[in-house]
């Protein structure tokens, strides 16, 4: 483990502390979005060029705006009164560890680690556009059908009803 | 002597590096290129602002500023020394600590782009394999710094002029990207020094080898320029300021130092987005004719930049203000559908044989798409000549 990593990832962590524990929601929204830069850094240090600039443009320019705007439209930027803390904390912890526990034995026994490490591959952007338009084209065409049907569905909702003035 | 004038500053980057023990050279070599970017980019805002104010003030027949030093040159210091010693102004209702962040989480990513930018022969500070992806990335960080600034100032204007650049900032990139997405086609590659070779070379009839002399390339590059001025904020896309109807939008409650990094933050991105509209259309540093490749390669860079700068001025001085429907129609209605149909003109030019049958396309596709999508932007619309009542 190295040096980046350590800052990269202690960055994170706190990040994503600080989504949970704050108060105010539009300061936890914001801190989500350092979550998901230090996410990128994090790809960018492995070397996954792609991805880590894809998790900037989708998840830092526009989730984290998203969720700006959504926090903004409902309920209001106010800080609530109630402690962030709910009445049952000690047992949501509790089942946490547990959970943790069962992840970390899983991993620990997997066959996965008995394996010998790959060496890590280069891959270029170039690779990647051909896996998807060649060997991948048909999940590829999926989502996009997926999405385009989103896309008309929100128009669907967003429009003004005829007749009904 | 041409050759090593072209590369003047790399050597002396290199020369300065050698100084260094040898762990530390890559470090220092960035930094030495680093602070360079910094300096020349950040002295050329200070001279942009002076031509924006005395252009303008030239289109409305005006003097402009011309106390400070000869023709009004030194205006830059003035102003800067002005903004340094103004009192820092935070509202009480405001969130501190957003308050303070967002003019720094303006200037951090528009400073941050131009490590892919080749602003010259083996002059690009870090050739990225995804390199315009990069650009796009960092510059897509801005719009949440934009609602930082406005949201933490607790003011309703401020707010407002936040959620229009947001809403307009979004609306606009999508055919900023598809539009680039042509180059990106024809090269077959996502890095910045990749797209400047492939135009290398010259036309056998002297034009230079640039996208933007090929009927797809023209359109994208008027597209791409179109939605640059409405990403960048700049008129008559500058509803998120509109001075007249919300004062000056998200940094309305920002005095002194802080509103020049806004400032400085704008033009820094508008010259990002200049200069990788350069790279992508305009044959990045390449000489528009073979005759005059002696001049080194930076300098048509910034010729080319200084041209688009002045042009953007222009425009600011001639057309007025978009309303927010005109500015969204035009983005979904007209802007999205010719990017759309340009890919395709871009594709088919790709796999016809080179020769005069593909231009007849392509320029065909391009003017019959500009029509018949001009024509359902104005449906409904009874254009004429507006009267004035007062007048009467």
């Amino acid at each position: 483990m190295n040096i980046f990593f350590a800052i990269i990832a202690a960055v994170t962590i706190a990040a994503a502390v600080a989504a949970m524990s704050l108060r105010n929601l539009v300061h936890c929204a914001l801190a989500l979005a350092v979550a998901f830069a230090g996410l990128a850094a994090a790809y960018l240090e492995l070397g996954a060029q792609f991805v880590g600039f894809t998790q900037i443009l989708v998840y830092v320019g526009a989730v984290a705006i998203l969720v700006v705007f959504a926090i903004l439209l409902t309920r209001g930027s106010e800080t609530s009164p109630h402690s962030v803390l709910s009445a049952g904390w000690l047992s949501g912890i509790l089942v946490a560890v547990a959970v943790l526990a069962v992840l970390v034995y899983a991993i620990a026994k997997s066959f996965v680690l008995q394996n010998a490490v790959p060496a890590q591959p280069t891959v270029t952007v170039k690779q990647i556009g051909e896996a998807l338009m060649t060997k991948f084209v048909l999940p590829l065409e999926v989502v996009g059908l997926l999405l385009t049907a989103a896309l008309i569905g929100a128009v669907i909702i967003a429009l003004k009803e005829e007749g009904k003035k | 002597m041409v050759e090593s004038l072209d590369q003047i500053f790399v050597t002396l980057n290199h020369l300065l590096t050698g100084f260094a023990p040898e762990a530390l050279r890559p470090a220092v070599s960035a930094i030495i290129s680093i602070a360079g970017i910094i300096g020349v980019f950040a002295s050329l805002f200070a001279v942009t602002t002076v031509f924006e104010r005395k252009g303008l003030g030239r289109i409305q027949n005006r003097y402009g500023p011309n106390r400070v030093g000869p023709f009004g040159f030194f205006q830059p210091a003035a102003d800067g020394i002005k903004a340094l010693i103004k009192e820092d102004l935070v509202p009480r209702a405001a969130d501190k600590v957003v308050h303070f962040l967002a003019p720094l989480m303006v200037v951090i990513p528009a400073f941050l782009v131009y490590t892919v930018l080749p602003i010259g022969r083996n002059m690009v500070l870090a050739d990225y394999d995804a390199g315009v992806l990069f650009f796009f990335a960092i510059g897509a960080a801005t719009e949440l710094s934009v609602f930082m600034a406005g949201w933490s100032s607790h003011n309703k204007y401020s707010l407002l002029g936040a959620m229009r650049a947001i809403a307009q900032m979004i609306s606009y990139e999508i055919p900023l990207i598809l539009s680039s997405v042509t180059v990106i086609m024809i090269v077959g590659s996502l890095s910045t020094s990749k797209i400047v070779e492939a135009q290398a070379g010259y036309h056998s009839f002297g034009l230079p080898n640039w996208f933007v002399f090929t009927p797809w390339g023209l359109v994208g590059f008027l597209l791409f320029m179109i939605a640059a001025t409405a990403e960048t904020n700049r008129s008559p896309f500058d509803l998120p300021e509109g001075e007249s109807e919300i004062i000056a939008g998200y940094y309305i409650e920002y005095s002194g130092f802080k509103f020049a990094l806004f400032f400085l933050g704008e033009y820094m991105g508008m010259f990002a987005i200049s200069g990788l509209g350069i790279t992508l259309f305009l044959g990045g540093w390449h000489a528009p004719l073979a005759l005059l490749e002696f001049v080194p390669s930076y300098m048509w860079f910034f010729a080319k930049l200084l041209v688009i700068v002045f042009i953007f001025i222009w425009i600011r001085g001639t057309l007025p203000r978009l309303r927010m429907d005109q500015l969204m129609n035009f983005a979904w209605k007209f802007m999205l559908p010719m990017a759309l149909i340009n890919i395709v003109s871009a594709a088919v030019w790709h796999f016809m044989l080179p020769g005069w049958q593909r231009w007849v396309v392509g320029a065909a596709v391009a003017a019959v798409s500009y029509v018949l999508l001009g024509l359902g932007l104005m449906e409904g619309k009874k254009l004429e000549k507006r009267r004035y009542r007062f007048a009467e």
